[in-house]
């Protein structure tokens, strides 16, 4: 049947040179550019109904302004009110949240592991280029689309959120956060991208000790979300040492970490005052405590304590730091998706399989 | 030079052995046979070779001495593992590519023409192929980057018996243009009996049997003669495989055909799917180790092969 002859061999190479970089490029976009398109086209739509939506808040927020110039104008609770309820489902952002988890996930955890489960490691690791060279030249350059991919999006939340960072807000009852807010912090600057960087690398390095897609995007699923619950708790807030202020007046964009009083430079409590020293000194009943946003408002009662000798402090980060923190997070998101995506070349170097 | 050499090789899944002290060593320019039953330790030898496993003990090098995996390994050795895995969403054309961009070497137009020769759409995709066109796409995949040194895993198991014949057809044909080694396995002798001309038997993750088929067919006799007096002959001997009836036993021994043999006793040359049968029934047997590989004589290619191979 088969007349055709297979060709000679040419000379065998003395110094064997391995194959080229660049020819893993049309490998790797070819078998990963239908789920890079699924990709850019959920961002887009997000993009789009995000925008739709920022518009919504825009002119929500730019009414209440004009309507609350002076407080007493009849219309303003009620633009303050519409304001406040725009789009409430996004306003704390912890929807949002999910989306480099989601994308991380789904594109990292199936790239080895459906080598693995279906079979076709046996070919692609048996070529001349090298497994351990074919995963790192996988790895790597989807790593840099999705990060730049989210990157870009991200922007797209930065515009969104911009309304609730305005400072005029807290006098306008209007609903105002700090940077620092956990729903809001890490869906802008840099932090976005490195989460679903990180997503990425956890699902590669999952995928390939679990070698079973489904299972494998669960356990992605169920480490980031484990991995981002601890930074939000006890990562964050001790990357830089809080600012102590013994002022009643902290702007409501700083992150307040905790509030102390003392009496004579001795410490005197934490947080509310006790029963005792409450009915003593503030017999009217409690001040308003609830300010816009939720923020305890404790100048009703530094009016009772301080001439009692009490001084109230606050631990915060300002809001100046958004940048610093953020530089520190995406920093060591960046290092550890590295050196995840560092074991799982290794684990396929070691044909730990 | 050796396209496989393993020493004292060994690889453990949690607690089972799927191949131990394996010390084998396949000579180039063979068609070489892997025959054993199922979880003999055929794919894992395979893997092993083709760098997609590390060994748990020894160590295996191919190609005259180059550390399985390495660069020079996979740049020599093109591995068709079992099923023929490939990416069923790529075209028969893509995965043409991707062997292409994969390796130094590849010949896009003998992989072509020989596609299109067997009539296998280029556009088609992979998964949408019949199983003999997949094993025949993997195969062609294969010689495109003209290894030194072929290894089939099983290649004929989801085939039709039109379709392992032309796929024989052309394995062989690659061996006789191109002088590149072959080693396959196979569950089963006699769709190898006509091409392999070396056999290595494993059972129970154990090597029992290794040599050129010649020397193995050479090397042994089936004897018959009187039940009564088997016993007292065969303790003389090395015994591979006895079988008695009311009258008669037959004992497959290992001896060549000088050796004498006592009156009331005949001597019979054995065949190759005999000779598997006799060492697979008695799978604790192990003979001869892969020091004969080395050290055995030169000698024609043809002798009696063709007669004991029927």
């Amino acid at each position: 049947m088969t007349a055709l002859s297979v060709p000679a061999r040419p000379e065998e190479d003395v110094s064997l040179r391995p194959v080229p970089w660049q020819r893993m490029g049309w490998v790797t976009w070819r078998q990963h550019r239908a789920t890079l398109a699924w990709v850019v086209v959920f961002l887009g739509v997000l993009a789009v109904l995000l925008y739709l939506a920022g518009r919504q808040l825009y002119s929500a927020h730019a009414a209440a302004l004009a309507a609350c110039q002076s407080a007493s104008s009849p219309p303003c609770p009620g633009a303050i009110i519409a304001f406040n309820g725009t789009n409430g489902f996004l306003a704390n952002g912890f929807m949002l949240q999910a989306i480099p988890p989601l994308i991380g996930a789904f594109v990292g955890a199936p790239l080895l592991a459906r080598e693995l489960e279906t079979g076709t490691f046996r070919y692609a690791w048996t070529q001349g280029f090298g497994p351990w060279r074919w995963a790192l030249a996988k790895l790597v350059p989807l790593a840099v689309l999705l990060a730049t991919a989210a990157g870009v999006f991200s922007l797209m939340l930065d515009w969104y959120y911009q309304p609730y960072f305005v400072a005029a807000n807290q006098n306008l009852s209007l609903t105002e956060y700090t940077p620092f807010f956990p729903g809001l912090f890490d869906l802008r600057g840099i932090g976005f991208a490195a989460w679903t960087l990180v997503a990425f690398a956890i699902g590669a390095l999952v995928g390939t000790l679990i070698r079973r897609v489904v299972p494998a995007i669960a356990a992605a699923l169920v480490a980031y979300a484990g991995l981002a619950f601890a930074t939000s708790l006890w990562l964050r807030p001790a990357y830089m040492t809080p600012m102590v202020t013994s002022s009643v007046n902290v702007p409501g964009s700083a992150w307040v970490m905790s509030q102390w009083w003392t009496k004579g430079g001795k410490f005197a409590f934490s947080g509310w005052p006790p029963e005792r020293l409450f009915a003593q000194y503030c017999p009217q009943g409690p001040p308003v405590a609830v300010g816009p946003g939720g923020k305890p408002k404790q100048v009703g009662l530094a009016e009772c304590l301080t001439p009692h000798g009490y001084t109230q402090w606050t631990a915060y980060q300002p809001a100046s730091r958004f940048w610093a923190f953020q530089w520190i997070e995406g920093g060591w998101l960046l290092v550890l998706s590295a050196v995840l995506i560092a074991v799982t070349v290794w684990l396929v170097r070691r044909r730990a399989t | 030079m050796n396209v496989i050499e393993a020493s004292g090789l060994g690889r453990r899944y949690g607690g089972t052995w799927a191949l131990r002290e394996c010390t084998v060593a396949i000579p180039a320019g063979h068609v070489a046979a892997l025959v054993g039953p199922n979880g003999a330790g055929k794919t894992t030898l395979l893997n092993l070779a083709a760098g997609l496993t590390a060994p748990s003990a020894g160590h295996v090098t191919v190609l005259g001495g180059q550390p399985a995996g390495s660069p020079m390994a996979l740049d020599g050795i093109a591995f068709v593992a079992q099923d023929t895995p490939m990416y069923k969403n790529l075209s028969a054309r893509d995965m043409l590519h991707l062997t292409r961009n994969l390796n130094r070497r590849f010949d896009q137009q003998y992989a072509e023409s020989r596609l299109g020769e067997l009539g296998i759409p280029l556009k088609r995709r992979a998964g949408k192929l019949s199983g003999g066109q997949q094993a025949q796409l993997a195969l062609t995949l294969a010689l495109a980057r003209r290894p030194r040194l072929l290894v089939l895993d099983e290649p004929m198991a989801m085939l039709d018996p039109i379709a392992r014949h032309d796929f024989m057809a052309s394995v062989m044909m690659a061996m006789a243009a191109d002088g590149v080694s072959i080693v396959l396995s196979s569950h089963v002798l006699a769709e190898l009996e006509r091409v392999a001309d070396y056999l290595i038997l494993m059972s129970r993750g154990r090597v029992q049997l290794a040599g050129e088929v010649d020397d193995l067919l050479a090397s042994h006799r089936l004897l018959t003669g009187p039940a009564a007096e088997a016993d007292r002959y065969a303790e003389r001997l090395s015994v591979v495989h006895a079988s008695r009836g009311e009258a008669q036993a037959h004992l497959l021994v290992r001896a060549t055909a000088d050796e004498p043999v006592p009156s009331g006793w005949e001597a019979h040359p054995v065949g190759l799917e005999e000779l598997a049968l006799a060492y697979l029934r008695e799978p604790t047997t192990v003979l001869p180790g892969p020091d004969r590989a080395r050290r055995r004589p030169l000698r024609s290619e043809n002798g009696e092969r063709t007669e004991a191979a029927k």
